[in-house]
């Protein structure tokens, strides 16, 4: 019915069964446990609020992934605990630089890590401070346009964003500043 | 009848080693019995409820190295309360009253107690060494107790416990006279160390063969003992972060030339992926390395290292690794025996993980892959088909689909078929674990084919009864069965009671079997402890012979009823 799946009463159901035991694939085929329901439910096999994230899966054969059962999937207890996620090695953890823009009242904040290259991000720039920076050329720097995207970097010096290789913009900006062409015109010119 | 004299009967067994034909060997007559019990030195007890610390000091006077197992496997994984039993302590009071000689102590899945510790290192005078595997209940004080006390200790091997670490001074026990250490490996602890004393420790420990540090010795450290060690065998790297232009970095290489003999390698607890090629040269020779703990090498950086391991017997990889990565070690591997792949994100969205065809990859490069642990995001009856028929020789086989109910992607179908295939073709086959989409079809095949199997474990399978049955009249050296979340009733239970004193455990939770068909095992079968684990303790209120049971655990044992079991923990 469709104001139920809406409601996604199934996601919330607190059951023994696996997540995504409601499958349309898995329902002809479902072991006799999943579709029993003389068995007390216990107190930790239920669905995680999570599990609500995923509400779009119903009808597909994805597992409702952050919802756990007991010792599932088998690992000891000791390599749960022990191992660590990359996440706290620092990979996953964004590199947030300020941004301020000439003329502009208040700075912004942005996670280079969310960008794959130069032109995301100027993109982003663009729709952030509603300006438009042009093209870029190694020659001639964002020629003709009203506003250019600089960077400070490691050493304390202001830098034009794009000359160098994505991976090492991001490692060594330590603040974009998005500057008037006029005052900017200097660094352009080799 | 006897033509040789006891003397020459004793040496002849010397040479008998193995527990199974030792075993044999005292079943032949009276006096092969006696003499053979006279004469053995180590025992395993796979159950430590199954025989009493008594009876085995009254059979076994000679005794000098005993390994001990205690809870159930799927205690592992939390499915078995703490404090459900397997104490240690019982055992080593009664050895510390009788006169064994005891030099060596393997526990797994024990309670291990700081009093049992101290007890165990004041009581054996020529005690030499304790193995802790996935053990419980002791402190680092328990540790500074064997330092302190064991003059003679050669080994002292903790793997994966769950050690409450006071920090720091366990380690300064060893006293200066200690020069006999072979082995040492305290990854598992948390806490810091005294890293003067394991400096000193190491250099008067001149037959040290095995080291494994724990995160918390820095690579400043690790470079000086390499310096004081270049003999080591088996090495365990905690902490391996650095700058690559340091001078530490560079020491770090030199002492790395120096250590020519090691080929086993693991840990990298905390690392900087991008300072490996410092130990670049110790890989070429390795028969062993673990980087299950280092969720921070993968990608190139984990391929370029796989790359140089050329003689690797035993590889155990976090799924980070990829199907790419496993490409790799099938390239370069050609020796590999032993592969264990785990998950590196357990209940993620499945980013990271390996496929089939990862594992297909590493079946046809590796002719001589025995022994396998895959966790994995999705397997195909076609891809096991395929490992089936590319390694034969599979002794253990542990397949954990990450969702456990979860189809062949392609077809949709259950997995039968593919892990029919298996069992058919490894006809040497003694493990195996299941998982994904199964119905009874696969049991069906497991009881035809899987003649040598001694261990099965199941989880969320099968339709019904008949998947229990074919297992247990087919399987007939089944000796451990542990099922979870299965269908299987009382009907399947009762079937063949007197099958289960041939094994050496049951276990069955979130099954269909009631009290009353538990009841009548234990009726049936006195040799049996049948024990029900109660924890939401409903048992105490209705003691309805149809209720369900949540968790069964039989064994078989010659000293009946355990007098250790919790208040949860109802024995019928």
């Amino acid at each position: 019915m469709a104001f139920e799946k809406d409601l996604n009463l199934d996601a919330t159901e607190l059951r023994l069964g696996l997540p995504g035991s409601s499958d349309e694939s898995a329902k002809n085929q479902t072991p006799a446990t999943l579709r029993s329901n003389n068995k007390r439910a216990l107190p930790e096999e239920s669905m995680s609020s999570n599990a609500t994230a995923s509400k779009n899966c119903d009808q597909e054969t994805a597992p409702l992934p952050k919802a756990q059962v007991v010792g599932w999937p088998p690992i000891r207890s000791y390599r749960k605990n022990n191992l660590q996620p990359k996440k706290s090695e620092g990979e996953i953890s964004g590199i947030y630089v300020k941004v301020s823009m000439d003329g502009a009242p208040y700075l912004r904040k942005i996670d280079l890590k969310v960008f794959k290259g130069y032109p995301e991000l100027l993109k982003a720039l663009e729709e952030m401070f509603k300006f438009k920076a042009g093209e870029y050329s190694e020659r001639e720097g964002y020629n003709g346009s009203e506003f250019v995207p600089t960077y400070e970097d490691k050493d304390g010096d202001w830098m034009l964003a794009g000359d160098v290789p994505w991976e090492m913009f991001t490692n060594s900006c330590k603040k974009l500043k998005i500057m008037k062409g006029s005052e900017a015109r200097g660094l352009g010119c080799v | 009848m006897n033509y040789f004299p006891d003397e020459v009967l004793e040496h002849v067994f010397d040479f008998i080693t193995s527990h199974k034909d030792r075993n044999s060997v005292s079943l032949v007559c009276k006096s092969w019995y006696k003499i053979e019990r006279c004469s053995r030195q180590r025992v395993f007890i796979g159950n430590c409820y199954s025989i009493s610390p008594e009876r085995l000091i009254a059979r076994f006077p000679g005794l000098k190295s005993l390994t001990l197992k205690g809870k159930p496997h799927f205690a592992d994984f939390n499915l078995v309360p703490h404090d459900w039993g397997g104490f240690v302590y019982p055992w080593i009071k009664a050895l510390a009253k009788s006169r064994i000689g005891l030099e060596e102590l393997r526990l797994k899945r024990m309670v291990v107690s700081d009093e049992s510790l101290e007890l165990l290192s004041k009581s054996f005078v020529n005690f030499k060494s304790l193995v802790l595997v996935s053990c419980e209940g002791f402190t680092t004080d328990g540790l500074a107790a064997i330092a302190a006390n064991c003059r003679f200790l050669r080994e002292l091997d903790l793997q994966e416990n769950e050690v409450d670490d006071h920090r720091g001074h366990w380690l300064s026990c060893f006293p200066e006279s200690c020069t006999s250490l072979i082995s040492l490996n305290f990854a598992c602890l948390r806490g810091e160390v005294n890293l003067g004393a394991l400096e000193r420790l190491v250099s008067r420990s001149p037959n040290l063969k095995s080291l494994r540090l724990n995160r918390a010795v820095p690579l400043d450290t690790l470079q000086k003992l390499l310096m004081r060690a270049p003999q080591l065998v088996d090495l365990g790297i905690g902490s391996y972060v650095h700058d690559p232009f340091s001078e530490v970095y560079n020491k770090l290489k030199i002492a790395i030339q120096r250590c020519k003999s090691i080929r086993s390698l693991s840990g990298f607890l905390e690392v900087a992926p991008h300072c490996m090629s410092a130990i670049y040269p110790i890989f070429g020779n390795l028969t062993f390395l673990n980087l299950s703990y280092a969720p921070g090498l993968h990608g190139n950086k984990l391929m370029k290292l796989i790359q140089h391991c050329r003689k690797l017997q035993r590889l155990w990889i976090l799924d980070c690794i990829g199907d790419k990565g496993l490409g790799v070690v099938a390239l370069t591997c050609k020796e590999l025996q032993e592969l264990r792949v785990f998950p590196s994100d357990p209940f993620g969205a499945g980013n990271a993980a390996v496929t089939e065809e990862g594992l297909v990859l590493v079946s046809a490069g590796c002719p001589k892959l025995n022994s396998l642990l895959y966790f994995c995001q999705q397997m195909t009856n076609a891809a096991l088909i395929t490992v089936a028929k590319n390694c034969p020789n599979f002794i253990r086989f542990r397949l954990c689909i990450l969702d456990p109910i979860k189809p062949d992607p392609v077809t949709n179908q259950p997995l039968d078929e593919g892990f029919g295939a298996i069992v058919q073709s490894c006809k040497g086959l003694k493990r195996l674990s299941l998982s994904g989409l199964l119905t009874d079809q696969v049991f069906l095949y497991i009881g035809m084919y899987a003649e040598q199997l001694e261990m099965l474990s199941i989880a969320f399978a099968a339709d019904s009864d008949k998947g229990m049955l074919y297992v247990l009249n087919g399987c007939k050296k089944l000796r451990k069965l542990e099922i979870r979340d299965c269908p299987f009733g009382d009907a399947a239970l009762l079937e063949d009671v007197g099958k289960y004193e041939t094994m050496r455990s049951l276990w069955m939770s979130s099954c269909e079997v009631t009290l009353g068909g538990c009841k009548s095992v234990a009726e049936k079968m006195p040799s049996l402890n049948v024990e029900i684990i109660d924890e939401c303790e409903q048992m105490e209120f209705n003691l309805d012979d149809k209720q369900k049971v949540d968790k069964m655990y039989l064994y078989r044992t010659l000293v009946g009823h355990r007098k250790d079991a919790p208040e949860y923990v109802l024995i019928l």
